[in-house]
């Protein structure tokens, strides 16, 4: 059994310590929010926060968790309050929308750390998450935004 | 009405459930839909007894459920199609749910492509729009004449207000919501003719840019639901070892390591790989690995290496000897260049590209007796029940397709093969739901490309330049002769997706299309704009070839080859004033492509810088404009220029599928190069506004010109130098430098 925080909820998960914590998340907790997308850190669909930390899920074991505290899409804000969900909406980003968890988890990590960021420091920060859909120049419209109304 | 999306937790209305670990519940509680600041949702349709139709289910609160009929993967078909009926049924669009349609083709198959539930082609609109908006004026009618009798006044005193009936002569009005619960529906049903539709002048949503997307905001909380999130009560997990060569089988294996993994329950042998049952999905991968395998030795795709092959191609391209099937013809185009003063030819070619759903293939069935339920991410649903039954031994009536949200489809996931999996291990623990989740590796190597294609175009001018004939020559192996086996054969060896594009707008006198099919195995499948990503790369290049040779600019030549088109002429001027096209820029240059395909008009200019020494092509900003006749959803086609433009410059610049005696070379994003944020245009759209004219495919029709205006754009930064093999690699790039 391996014990951590899961957006703000204590739980005790009984998989393997060397299930990648991507699919403890997903299959075993249900919070299906996070996306399998490549299994090698190599697309960013899998982001979460773990200790706040952006983190891809796929490349983590669940041991590696053990008694620290993980974030989620779904832990993010109550009711999708964010204000990059507030803004990814205004901006009306997502396609698909299957990258766009992991591309708001990377982003919220950003802003976190650095309130105002310039274009150039979003794409730096932003170039391990691929958007198939090519939303690439919403996601950027929408950082932008969120950082000029947060 | 038929409930659809019955997961119990897996509908975007999700707000909370539990999670259950150790024996032990924990109440997690997440955002609220009630909170959000927009209007429609997607939804289970609301109980209600007022049933005008099938595609429209009115609640007594005053709810308006609509039918969603196509596959929603990225291209905001889940708004536009239920937006049709809302319009001209006056339904209030904030109190409207989507609900996806069930597989039934017979009610909700696309009146404009096969008649069937299959979303691709970039014809949903196309094929909907009329039906859709008659369903509105039908629904409109019924809630009229029921009102009517509920106020007891003739129906033509009666008028519609968003979800509202009004009586202005007595000032009284009841609600959708009134009628559903208090009227009754007319016998007979009123019918709707083209003549009860709102004159586009007067809609409320068509053409508005103020109606946002219904499925954004369950995209920015975790909320929706795609194949891939499926839950469904004691459902197992599935992976498939599949052979590494197309067409091999399993011959030996050895799973003892793999069944002493926790939780593997059954092991199955397919014809195509070996499958694994487990009760969790690491379980099942790791079993997998574990896996030892002896694979048959003896498929011809061995032989299947595909830059020996695109040579072989380019020969027979060139070899005009080799006659093939004619696609088209008009006048002598073979005269025509014969006795041309100048004859124009070239050679352009393309590799392998890869789909790169984000979401990569999944599934899950549940087969119970002779009974088959199937929750997919699948463009299309008739095709699914088709493909289920096969596996199960009964038939397509039998089968109940779920059709989730799709993370990305792009013509990959019409493809039957995640479908077989998923059903090929249901059947094997019947009353277990199974869900089969492929690897990306998987999702890389084992999937339908686009073809290889190798394409030799000929224009004869005359001594004034005119174009007096023009000769496209496409090989290439076929997509419907394995997916459409019987319209390849009525077409007499034609393919109609190999070959999309060829045609164009340009008023040349002699034309002739051929096609030379190639039939080396491996299959191949539907890619982004299928055919036209590369028939327009020829078409676009040679036209500036040609303006070159004249010494005219590329643009001029194309309004002058347009001179009869004016929806053609204008967003190529309106583009021309967006870049600045005769602005000229420090160390960059632009270029300029067009494209008709599809039913829409786009143009689209490309600003780029090259390193020379690297040979790395830097494509600053596209700027594209783009006419689709009626355009429904401005923003949303917008959106689709965005998608075709950076995947048309990521196909053009980076991708490429190598295989090698039939082992496909590149296995996850490592090896396979999409574009990246880093890497991506800035871009620019203006969209005409909507007009009267046929409304156009969209979906597509922003990526065929993107590359040309790539290639075009290279040509005039470096004095001519000509791209002609997609993708644009730095050693291709150097090459033809260096040429």
């Amino acid at each position: 059994m391996t014990m951590f925080t899961i957006n703000r909820q204590a739980v005790n998960v009984a998989a393997e310590p060397d299930t990648p914590l991507l699919w403890v998340v997903r299959e075993h907790l249900k919070l299906t929010g996070t996306k399998f997308g490549c299994g090698i850190a190599q697309c960013g669909a899998c982001t979460v926060h773990v200790d706040g930390e952006p983190t891809r899920s796929c490349q983590t074991q669940l041991q590696d968790v053990a008694g620290k505290t993980v974030t989620t899409i779904e832990g993010l804000s109550p009711n999708a309050s964010h204000p990059l969900q507030k803004a990814w909406i205004a901006e009306q980003v997502p396609q698909c929308g299957y990258c766009q968890s992991g591309q708001i988890m990377q982003a919220a990590a950003l802003l976190k750390d650095n309130p105002k960021p310039t274009r150039e420091q979003i794409i730096e920060h932003m170039d391990g998450n691929i958007c198939r859909c090519g939303t690439y120049v919403r996601i950027i419209s929408a950082i932008e935004r969120a950082a000029r109304e947060a | 009405m038929t409930r659809t999306l019955q997961l119990s937790t897996g509908t975007l209305s999700r707000r909370s459930f539990l999670v259950t670990l150790g024996g032990t519940s924990v109440a997690v509680a997440f955002g609220s839909l009630s909170d959000r600041a927009f209007g429609a949702i997607v939804a289970p349709a609301i109980e209600g007894d007022f049933q005008p139709n099938a595609w429209v289910n009115i609640a007594a609160d005053d709810k308006v459920s609509i039918i969603s009929p196509a596959s929603e993967m990225g291209q905001g078909i889940m708004t536009t199609l239920p937006l049709l009926i809302a319009e001209d049924m006056d339904a209030d669009w904030d109190k409207v749910r989507i609900v996806q349609a069930p597989s039934d083709a017979k009610k909700y198959g696309n009146p404009g492509f096969y008649g069937i539930q299959l979303t691709g082609g970039s014809e949903s609109t196309r094929g909907y729009y009329e039906l859709l908006r008659l369903v509105g004026a039908q629904t409109r009618k019924i809630i009229l004449a029921s009102a009517a009798g509920m106020l007891k006044v003739p129906v033509r005193e009666l008028a519609t207000e968003p979800n509202k009936v009004v009586h202005r002569r007595s000032g009284r009005s009841l609600s959708y919501g009134d009628v559903a619960r208090l009227g009754k529906l007319p016998d007979p049903l009123p019918q709707a003719t083209k003549a009860d539709l709102k004159p586009l002048a007067q809609c409320r949503y068509i053409g508005k840019s103020s109606v946002p997307r219904i499925d954004v905001p369950s995209k920015v909380d975790g909320s929706a639901i795609f194949g891939i999130d499926v839950q469904l009560p004691n459902m197992l997990y599935g992976a498939v070892l599949r052979a590494p060569v197309q067409g091999e089988r399993p011959e030996v294996i050895d799973d003892a390591a793999a069944r002493a993994i926790n939780g593997i329950t059954h092991i199955v042998v397919l014809p195509y790989g070996v499958g694994i049952i487990g009760e969790t999905v690491e379980a099942t991968k790791k079993a997998k690995e574990l896996l030892k395998v002896t694979w048959s030795n003896s498929s011809r795709i061995r032989n299947y290496t595909s830059d020996r092959l695109l040579e072989q191609y380019r020969s027979i391209g060139r070899d005009l000897t080799k006659i093939g099937v004619n696609a088209f013809a008009e006048g002598d185009a073979l005269a025509a260049i014969s006795k041309a003063t100048t004859v124009i030819s070239a050679d352009y070619m393309s590799d392998h590209v890869y789909h790169a759903t984000m979401e990569p293939m999944n599934a899950t069935a549940l087969v119970t007796g002779e009974t088959v339920e199937v929750w997919a991410p699948t463009q299309g649903p008739t095709g699914t029940q088709g493909f289920a039954a096969k596996v199960a031994g009964t038939t397509p009536d039998k089968v109940k397709v779920n059709t989730t949200l799709l993370g990305g489809g792009f013509g990959r996931k019409a493809e039957d093969d995640f479908i077989i999996d998923a059903v090929s291990l249901a059947k094997q623990v019947k009353g277990r739901p199974v869900k089969v989740i492929w690897s990306r590796e998987d999702d890389v190597q084992h999937d339908k490309y686009r073809p290889l294609e190798a394409q030799h175009v000929q224009v004869g001018l005359d001594a004034n330049g005119n174009i007096v004939g023009w000769r496209h020559r496409i090989v290439a192996d076929s997509v419907f002769a394995r997916t459409m086996p019987k319209l390849f054969e009525k077409e007499k060896g034609h393919d109609d997706v190999v070959t999309e594009g060829a045609r164009f707008n340009y008023a040349v006198p002699a034309h002739q299309i051929d096609y030379i099919r190639q039939d080396n195995g491996r299959d191949v499948g539907f890619w982004f704009a299928v055919g036209v990503g590369y028939t327009r790369f020829a078409i676009e290049c040679v036209i500036d070839e040609i303006a070159t040779a004249k010494n005219v600019d590329p643009l001029a030549l194309r309004l002058q080859l347009l001179k009869d088109q004016p929806r053609a002429r204008k967003v190529i001027e309106t583009v021309a004033q967006m870049a600045e096209w005769n602005r000229k820029r420090d160390g960059r240059a632009l270029g300029l492509a067009y494209s008709d395909a599809f039913g829409s008009h786009c143009a689209q200019i490309a600003e780029v810088s090259l390193n020379r020494q690297s040979g790395e092509i830097r494509v600053h900003t596209v700027w594209c404009a783009v006419d689709a006749g009626i355009a429904v959803q401005p923003l949303n086609i917008e959106s689709m220029m965005i998608t075709g433009i950076t995947n048309g410059a990521s196909h053009a610049l980076f991708e490429q599928i190598n295989i090698v005696n039939g082992e496909v070379q590149e296995s996850n994003f490592d090896t396979y190069r999409v574009i990246r944020m880093s890497e991506a245009p800035d871009i620019k759209v203006t969209v005409i506004p909507s007009s009267d004219n046929p409304i156009g495919g969209i979906g597509q029709a922003g990526l065929p010109p993107t590359g040309p205006a790539i290639a075009n754009a290279v040509a005039r930064l470096t004095g001519g130098v000509r791209l002609r093999h997609y993708p644009f690699l730095p050693e291709r790039v150097k090459a033809a430098l260096n040429a």
